[in-house]
C-alpha cells in the first residue's frame, strides 16, 4: 500500500466531522446583517455598484482589486469578508477552509455584459477583464485569494437557495477528510436584484448546522 | 473504511464519434477533431477548433424527440445520457441523483440571431429540461465550476453516495463552442494558430472544443463494473483569477488529497491524463506540480490535441478514455507533442502502446483558481 513514498500520504487531518453553525452573515437590498445584527443598513436607492463602493469605504478594505470586480465576485467578497472578519480563525485554519457556494443565475449578470460587446460587428469591443468573471466561480477564487484560502472548492447552482444541499455536502467533506471547517452558502445577482447569505460551519460554532437551522437564518436575514 | 463506489457504465458525444469505439478507434489512428473553422458565424477570422456537426447531432436525436425543439447543448446531454441510462438499465429512484457539469451551459441563447427565449441561458432551466426528460426524480445539481467542473462532477457524486444520501448518480458533463467563449479566449489571446500542442516547446495556446459526456456512478458493483473511485480533491491556488499558480499549489494539493484518500503511493499510479491545455501557463504549471508531487515519471498525456479544450465536459470526457485505457491496458499519445517545453520533466505518451493501467489520475485546472485531482482503480470484472 505504502512504498516509496512522499510523507504526506501518512499524514491524515485530525478532525472532528460535527459541524456547527458559528457564524453567518448577509447582504441584500442595502442592508448588511451579521449573526443576526444589522450592522449596515441604507437607503435602498443606491445601486448595488454604490452600495457596493459605500460598504468596501466603511470597512477600510484598503484592496484596490475589489474595484475591479464584476458585480457577482464584489457581492461574494463582501459578504465573505465581513463574515471571516467577524470570527477568529488562524491563516492555518483558513488555508485549509473549505468553500462552497452556490446560486440560481451563474454568471449571467456578466454573460449579458459580455454579449453585448460582441453582438454586432460595427460594435465590437469583448475585454478579457469583463470576460474573465463569466464564470460564477471567480467570486469564490477572489475570496480564496484575499484569505490564502487553499483548501476544496465547489460552485453548484440550483433554482433556489438549497439548505439542505449545503448541509449534507459540507458534511461529505468533513466526514471524508476533506475540510474541518467549510464556508458555505448563497450569492446571487441578477437584472431582479441581489442576495447573499454565507455561513462558517464550523467544530467551534453552537448552532446546529441542519437545514431547519439554516433556513430559518437565511429567510432572517 | 468508505464505502466503495463505482463507475458502471459511460457515453461520448463528441467530433470523434458518438460511441466510445468510435472515438477510441479514432484515438488509436490519432485522428483529432480538431479543424480549422472558416465561414462561421463565431469569428471572422478561421481559427481553430473541434466542433460537431449539427446535422449529425439532429439525425442522431430523431430517436428522442424533434430537434428543432432543443438547443445544441441540449440535444448533446439528451443523446448522452439516454445512451448511458439504456447501456446501464440504471431504474431511477428517489435515491438517484442527477448532476450536471457546464460552465456556460446553452450560451449561444444570449445571441440575439437565436429564437429559443432567453431563460434557457440559466442552468437550473437546463438542468430541468434533463430531469423531466428521463424523469429524474430530486432536483438536479449542477456543478459550475470553470473548466474543472466535469471531473469534480465525478467527486461530488462519490462523496453524495459514500455520505449514504444518493445511491447512485447519472453525471453528465457538456459545452458549447460558441461566439461567447472563442471571442472570450481571443480577447486573452489564447487561442493556438493551428491544432494546440500540449506540453510541446512549440505550444502557443488552446484549441476550443464541443462535446458530452455522462457515466453512472454507483454503490453498486455490477458484473462488468471495472473502474472504482478511490480519491479525489479540488484545492484552489488562492493566486489569480486566470493565470495558473506558478508553483502548482492547488493541482498539489488536490493530487496529494486524493492520494491520501486512496493510499496509494507515487509508484502505485500507471497513468495521468492531464489537463494539458496547451497555453504556455497552464502547462509549466503542472510540470511543477507534477515534479513537485513526484509523478513526473508516471505516463502522461492531454487528450486535448484530439478533442481540444471542451471545458466543464473536459474532465469527464477525459476521465472515460482514461477507463478505456484501463479496460484495454493502452496508453493513448499525446497528440500535437514533440519537444519538450515545460522547465520540468514529463513522461509524456508518444506512442500508442500496450501497457498494464490499474491506476489512474485524473486532474483538471480552470479559471478562479480551480483544480481538481480524481483517483480511478480497475476492479476485477466477469467480462
Amino acid at each position: 500500500m505504502v512504498g516509496a513514498t512522499p510523507l504526506y500520504s501518512l499524514k491524515k487531518f485530525h478532525v472532528s466531522t460535527k459541524l456547527n453553525i458559528q457564524a453567518w452573515c448577509s447582504v441584500k437590498n442595502g442592508t448588511v446583517s451579521c449573526n443576526g445584527k444589522k450592522i449596515v443598513s441604507t437607503d435602498n436607492e443606491q445601486t448595488f455598484s454604490e452600495f457596493a463602493k459605500q460598504i468596501y469605504k466603511e470597512q477600510q478594505w484598503e484592496y484596490p482589486k475589489f474595484y475591479k470586480m464584476d458585480r457577482l465576485s464584489k457581492l461574494t467578497f463582501m459578504t465573505a469578508e465581513i463574515l471571516l472578519n467577524e470570527v477568529t480563525i488562524s491563516s492555518e485554519e483558513k488555508e485549509q477552509l473549505a468553500v462552497v457556494f452556490s446560486n440560481k443565475s451563474a454568471s449571467l449578470d456578466t454573460d449579458r455584459n459580455y454579449q453585448n460587446s460582441i453582438n454586432s460587428i460595427e460594435n465590437f469591443y469583448p475585454s478579457p477583464a469583463v470576460f474573465v468573471y463569466t464564470l460564477p466561480n471567480i467570486g469564490m477564487g477572489e475570496v480564496c485569494i484575499r484569505h490564502k484560502i487553499q483548501g476544496e472548492n465547489a460552485f453548484f447552482v440550483f433554482d433556489d437557495f438549497n439548505p439542505l444541499f449545503l448541509k449534507q455536502y459540507a458534511e461529505s467533506l468533513a466526514q471524508n477528510n476533506k475540510a474541518t471547517q467549510v464556508l458555505c452558502g448563497w450569492t446571487e445577482i441578477d437584472e431582479k436584484g441581489y442576495k447573499s447569505f454565507l455561513y462558517l460551519a464550523s467544530p467551534n460554532g453552537t448552532l446546529p448546522h441542519t437545514e431547519e437551522t439554516i433556513t430559518k437564518l437565511y429567510t432572517q436575514s | 473504511m468508505s464505502k466503495p463506489v463505482y463507475i458502471q457504465e459511460a457515453s461520448l458525444v463528441t467530433p470523434l464519434g458518438f460511441s466510445i469505439a468510435a472515438n477510441i478507434l479514432a484515438l488509436e489512428n490519432e485522428k483529432s477533431g480538431i479543424e480549422e473553422q472558416h465561414g462561421t458565424d463565431i469569428l471572422d477570422t478561421p481559427f481553430y477548433a473541434a466542433m460537431i456537426v449539427s446535422k449529425k447531432i439532429d439525425a442522431a436525436f430523431e430517436k428522442l424527440g424533434d430537434p428543432s425543439k432543443y438547443m445544441k447543448l441540449e440535444k448533446m446531454l439528451l443523446l448522452s445520457v439516454a445512451e448511458t441510462l439504456e447501456k446501464s438499465n440504471l431504474q431511477l429512484s428517489e435515491k438517484t441523483a442527477l448532476i450536471i457539469a457546464t460552465t456556460k451551459g446553452s450560451i449561444d441563447v444570449l445571441d440575439p440571431d437565436i429564437s429559443f427565449p432567453e431563460e434557457r441561458a440559466y442552468l437550473p432551466v437546463l438542468g430541468k429540461k434533463i430531469q423531466s426528460f428521463f424523469g429524474f426524480k430530486q432536483e438536479p445539481i449542477v456543478v459550475s465550476n470553470a473548466c474543472v467542473s466535469g471531473i469534480l462532477a465525478v467527486a461530488v457524486a462519490k462523496r453524495l453516495i459514500q455520505n449514504n444520501i444518493h445511491e447512485n448518480a447519472v453525471v453528465v458533463a457538456g459545452d458549447l463552442v460558441s461566439k461567447f467563449t472563442v471571442t472570450g479566449f481571443n480577447t486573452f489571446q489564447a487561442l493556438s494558430d493551428g491544432p494546440c500542442k500540449p506540453y510541446s516547446k512549440f505550444r502557443n495556446g488552446i484549441s476550443i472544443g464541443e462535446a458530452a459526456a455522462s457515466v453512472v456512478v454507483s454503490s453498486e458493483k455490477k458484473k462488468n463494473t471495472f473502474v472504482q473511485v478511490i480519491g479525489d480533491g479540488s484545492c484552489n491556488d488562492a493566486n489569480h483569477i486566470s493565470g495558473p499558480s506558478r508553483t502548482g499549489e492547488g493541482l498539489l494539493k488536490s493530487v496529494q488529497s486524493a492520494m491520501r484518500e486512496a493510499e496509494v503511493s507515487t509508484n502505485d499510479i500507471d497513468l495521468i491524463s492531464a489537463h494539458g491545455t496547451a497555453t504556455i501557463y497552464n502547462d509549466e504549471m503542472e510540470a511543477i506540480a507534477f515534479n513537485r508531487a513526484q509523478l513526473q515519471d508516471v505516463p502522461l498525456h492531454s487528450l486535448k490535441g484530439y478533442y481540444g479544450h471542451t471545458l466543464g465536459a473536459a474532465g469527464l470526457l477525459e476521465a472515460i478514455i482514461g477507463f478505456e485505457a484501463m479496460n484495454q491496458n493502452k496508453l493513448f499519445t499525446s497528440l500535437g507533442y514533440d519537444e519538450s517545453g515545460t522547465s520540468k520533466p514529463l513522461n509524456i505518451i508518444q506512442k500508442t502502446e500496450k501497457k498494464t493501467v490499474n491506476t489512474f489520475l485524473k486532474t483538471a485546472s480552470g479559471f478562479g483558481g480551480s483544480n481538481a485531482a480524481v483517483l480511478f482503480k480497475k476492479v476485477s470484472c466477469e467480462h
